[in-house]
């Protein structure tokens, strides 16, 4: 019985050391500086809120195919199956080319509200803001989407500007940026003068 | 002012008349001149589009020909630095001849460089209050400046003299020396100007080298002078005109020190381009090697070469330059080694390859050839008048007729008044015929 | 008219008329206009760099080239001469780590910009380089025309008029015909251009192209927003070249370029320099960030950098 008592009281202690040591922990950190000498100081708050949370960015609606949007017109009579499977019924032609060794449908999608899409941290958000959920993965993209920089942006330089979702650009499921046909190249300037020739013999 | 429009006159029929030789010559050089014309009226009409210049070699023959032409015209200071500055007679005597080369190059670069501009009409944007002359910054605007100066220079010492040997006075040394002294810096700022208007461009480093105005007055040192003796001995062929012989001596001999350092510059501009190895050395081997199989200039530059250093041997050699015929095969030789080696050879390989690195294989078209043509038969038609009215001037054979209104040409008085001269013929002065000073076939 | 206060020389003008005048109708050479040619005709061939225009000679001078080019392209054609913005500085970013080689921007920039169909004028030449070999222009293909871009083993990068700060090609113009103006655009004047082409031999970057014959730019496709130092039709025998789509990115406000809109990878940015908050300053500051031909010193304002 006594060694019981003891026993939680010690581990109650332990406890509270612990979590003693985790509250100090917040407040100082402590580094080696470049001389070599260990530093301990108060902690600076690094992680701010960022500046720009909140921001809407103006956006197309989503490249959804024909007639596939809202996914509820056809789960909301559906049993949810959290069940991780190759889907053979509906969705078949989706080839998943992204990390697809480390992922399913239901690491993006929502379970529950098939509307919506899912980040890791439990948060629901609408097709409409899904930058946010490739940003979870791609953050340095989604920092340079942000002010232009990845990504197609247009509109009026000095004006509103107009931005594009990842997944005009991007296939969700199979990212890699597709091939385009070029247009011809120029006229050789061996043939500049007599371009009408040139042109209906080809190219090359 | 009578007097100028009476020596004016007196030109007209001097230049009128001549031999058979020299009415073919003549009507050869108007010939071409008026292919050239038209040439020019396809090319005005049509565009630019009718020369092989692209947007990858913007300029081509008629650059290549101005900047060779400009070398010419730079040399007639070779024959007044030792007439003048050093007093030497014998070159004293026929340096004139030297500026009235010098017109007549002018003449042919300011046209070459006219037939190039895509807007001739707009001519007036050049000149300066009238237009903008976008002077210091721009070289060519010095360029403008410079060759506009030199032909107006060289025209008035050469018109002055001539017409105060027609009117049988002393010209005024007073006036002339001061501007036979600045035609030597002059001279030598068109050549110069000419080198920096390329030297100065960081996008092309084939022409981007300090060597280049040195090479530049180099060679107009050994093609302008050349020509002159060439000249020289035509005429002291088929005119009573004396030239020395040490003066042609002289000017080949200062034709192989000028070859000399000529052969020296590019050597020195070839080794640096070789042995560093930099990108900038494509220019340089497109020019003497070929670039990726287009070779269209190496023969030629290889034929300059050698006709260049053949020339040197020739006018090194004191055998062969006393030689007349070795003497003119060495002329010749330099005439078209320099004019291969200082046109097409300077101007095309600072374009090929192009900036971003294409290579366009530009070789003239028959119509830039055939405006070409027209214009050295311009610049020679010139030419061939000037020393027309010069040479019977300068042997005494065309003056003022003792009237002081008429003129002598030859054994023969010309007279301007019909009354005059039918009051003469009845004193029984004879035909006004005969033989005036026979004009050369060049 | 934009960067330099207007001087009154009205008296200067007229004698400057005059002389011209008696000049040309006297010398009567073949270049010359026609002496029973049209009244507008003269108009422009004795009309002033556009810098040295007034106010009222300017909307002339508009006004006449919209009415040419109204009627010869059957369309209504505004020709605006729209000033700098103050306080702004242009600037482009290319991103060479997107670029595929795809031209739609060089094509956009054709049609945009009034260029020539034939011959042919294009004012971006999109070069293709290896990888192996790195920004060697020596290297570059500009002829490439596989079935689908990007290639194995290449990257591709587009070049242009690299709007210098230190242009070495405004600075050989013999007449002045082509200068910087305030938000940093190098523009020609092309009814003041004599057609020398020293500019298009002192450019690093073969972005000045020459008009060797008359355009043919069809009606249908001929852009009727235009601005005179920018995209309206050009005369023969006179350069020009990219000016950032002037007659767009001058208007407040101002859409992006041509061929940034159109650039399917987004490779593409364009933006004001002086605004410490915009795409172009974020780009410099952020990314591997460099210019062509830094050694030249010409200091161009079209960055390429590579956003991964």
């Amino acid at each position: 019985m006594k060694i019981h008592v003891w026993r939680s009281l010690s581990l109650a202690i332990g406890v509270l050391v612990f979590s003693a040591t985790l509250a100090s922990a917040a407040q100082v950190e402590k580094f080696f500086d470049r001389h070599g000498n260990l530093v301990v100081q108060e902690k600076v708050e690094r992680y701010k809120r960022r500046a720009d949370e909140g921001t809407v960015f103006p956006v197309p609606p989503p490249p959804f195919s024909e007639g596939i949007f809202p996914c509820s017109d056809c789960h909301a009579d559906m049993e949810p199956n959290p069940q991780r499977r190759d889907l053979v019924e509906m969705h078949d032609d989706i080839v998943l080319e992204h990390a697809e060794g480390q992922r399913w449908c239901l690491d993006c999608h929502n379970l529950n509200d098939r509307d919506k899409l899912r980040l890791v941290s439990g948060e629901e958000i609408p097709f409409t803001e899904s930058y946010r959920l490739c940003g979870q993965c791609h953050g340095d993209k989604l920092r340079d989407w942000k002010v232009g920089i990845h990504g197609k942006r247009t509109g009026y330089w000095n004006g509103e500007k107009q931005y594009l979702l990842c997944a005009h650009c991007h296939n969700p499921h199979s990212p890699r940026f597709k091939s385009l046909q070029p247009l011809p190249p120029p006229v050789r300037p061996e043939n500049l003068n007599r371009q009408g020739v040139v042109e209906a013999s080809g190219h090359n | 002012m009578k007097n100028i429009w009476n020596f004016f006159k007196g030109t007209l029929v001097l230049t009128a008349r001549g031999s058979t030789a020299y009415y073919c010559w003549v009507a050869s050089l108007l010939i071409l001149m008026v292919v050239g014309a038209l040439t020019y009226v396809v090319q005005l009409t049509d565009g630019l589009i009718v020369t092989n210049m692209r947007d990858q070699v913007s300029w081509g023959f008629y650059i290549s020909n101005f900047t060779f032409l400009v070398g010419v015209a730079a040399a007639a200071v070779l024959l007044v630095i030792p007439a003048y500055v050093y007093n030497w007679k014998p070159i004293k005597e026929i340096a004139l001849l030297g500026e009235l080369l010098a017109v007549s190059a002018i003449v042919m670069c300011l046209l070459f460089v006219t037939v190039d501009i895509g807007r001739p009409d707009r001519f007036w944007h050049l000149i300066p209050f009238v237009g903008i002359l976008n002077f210091p910054q721009s070289l060519l605007a010095w360029d403008v400046a410079v060759l506009n100066t030199y032909l107006v220079l060289n025209l008035t010492i050469a018109v002055y003299y001539l017409y105060n040997l027609y009117y049988q006075r002393e010209p005024n040394k007073k006036f002339m020396t001061p501007l036979l002294l600045f035609s030597i810096p002059a001279a030598i700022s068109i050549h110069t100007v000419t080198a920096f208007l390329y030297n100065g461009l960081g996008a092309r480093p084939f022409w981007n080298a300090s060597i280049l105005a040195p090479r530049f007055l180099a060679s107009a040192f050994c093609s302008g002078p050349a020509f002159m003796i060439l000249v020289f001995l035509l005429i002291r062929r088929y005119t009573r005109f004396q030239i020395k012989d040490e003066a042609i001596q002289k000017i080949a001999e200062l034709i192989a020190y000028a070859m000399f350092i000529n052969l020296f510059l590019l050597g020195s501009e070839i080794f640096k381009e070789y042995y560093t190895g930099t990108i900038h050395l494509a220019p340089m081997q497109y020019l003497l090697q070929g670039l990726h199989g287009h070779s269209a200039l190496v023969p030629w530059i290889w034929t300059a070469m050698l006709f260049n250093f053949s020339a040197f041997m020739i006018f090194l050699i004191p055998d062969t330059r006393r030689n007349n015929t070795t003497l003119v095969l060495g002329c010749v030789l330099i005439f078209i080694g320099v004019y291969i080696e200082k046109g097409m050879g300077l101007v095309i390989p600072g374009f090929v390859p192009d900036v971003l690195h294409e290579i366009y294989e530009y070789v003239p078209t028959g119509m830039e050839m055939s405006l070409a043509i027209g214009i050295w038969a311009t610049g020679l038609f010139v030419f061939t008048m000037l020393l027309r009215v010069a040479i019977p001037i300068m042997n005494g054979d065309f003056h003022v007729a003792k009237d002081g209104v008429g003129f002598h040409i030859g054994d023969n008085l010309f007279f301007l008044r019909k009354a005059d001269r039918d009051r003469l013929v009845t004193d029984s002065e004879g035909e006004p015929t005969g033989k005036p000073g026979k004009k050369a076939k060049t | 008219m934009s960067n330099k206060p207007q001087c009154d020389n009205h008296a200067f003008q007229k004698s400057r008329r005059k002389v011209l005048k008696g000049l040309a109708v006297g010398v009567g050479v073949l270049a010359l206009p026609a002496p029973n040619a049209s009244a507008s005709v003269w108009e422009a061939f004795f009309q002033k760099n556009f810098r040295e225009l007034d106010r009222n000679e300017l909307q002339k001078v508009l006004a006449r080239l919209e009415s040419e080019y109204s009627k010869e392209y059957g369309k209504q054609v505004t020709v605006k001469a729209t000033l700098p913005i103050e306080g702004v500085k242009y600037g482009y970013g290319l991103d060479l780590s997107r670029c595929i080689g795809c031209r739609r921007c060089v094509y956009a920039c054709v049609e945009e910009n009034n260029q020539s169909r034939e011959p042919q004028i294009h004012w971006i030449r999109v070069l293709r380089l290896d990888k192996e070999k790195g920004v060697a222009l020596e290297y570059a293909e500009h002829y490439y025309n596989p079935a689908e871009v990007p290639e194995e083993g290449h990257f591709y990068m587009p070049v242009q008029c690299q709007q210098c700060e230190n242009p070495p090609c405004t600075k050989v113009c013999p007449v002045q015909a082509t200068w910087q103006e305030n938000d940093g655009i190098v523009v020609v004047d092309y009814n003041w251009c004599i057609g020398c082409r020293y500019c298009m031999a002192a450019c690093p970057y073969g972005a000045r192209h020459f008009n060797w014959s008359k355009s043919k730019l069809p009606k249908e496709e001929m852009n009727p927003e235009t601005h005179y130092l920018g995209n309206r039709p050009r005369p023969t025998g006179v350069v020009e070249k990219c000016t950032f789509c002037i007659q767009r990115t001058r208007e407040q406000p101002g859409r992006y370029p041509a061929c940034q809109e159109i650039c399917p990878v987004g490779a593409r940015k364009f933006g004001n320099l002086l605004d410490p908050k915009g795409e172009m300053r974020y780009l410099i500051e952020n990314k591997r960030v460099f210019i062509l031909k830094e050694d030249l010193n010409t200091q161009p304002k079209f960055f390429y950098f590579y956003a991964t």
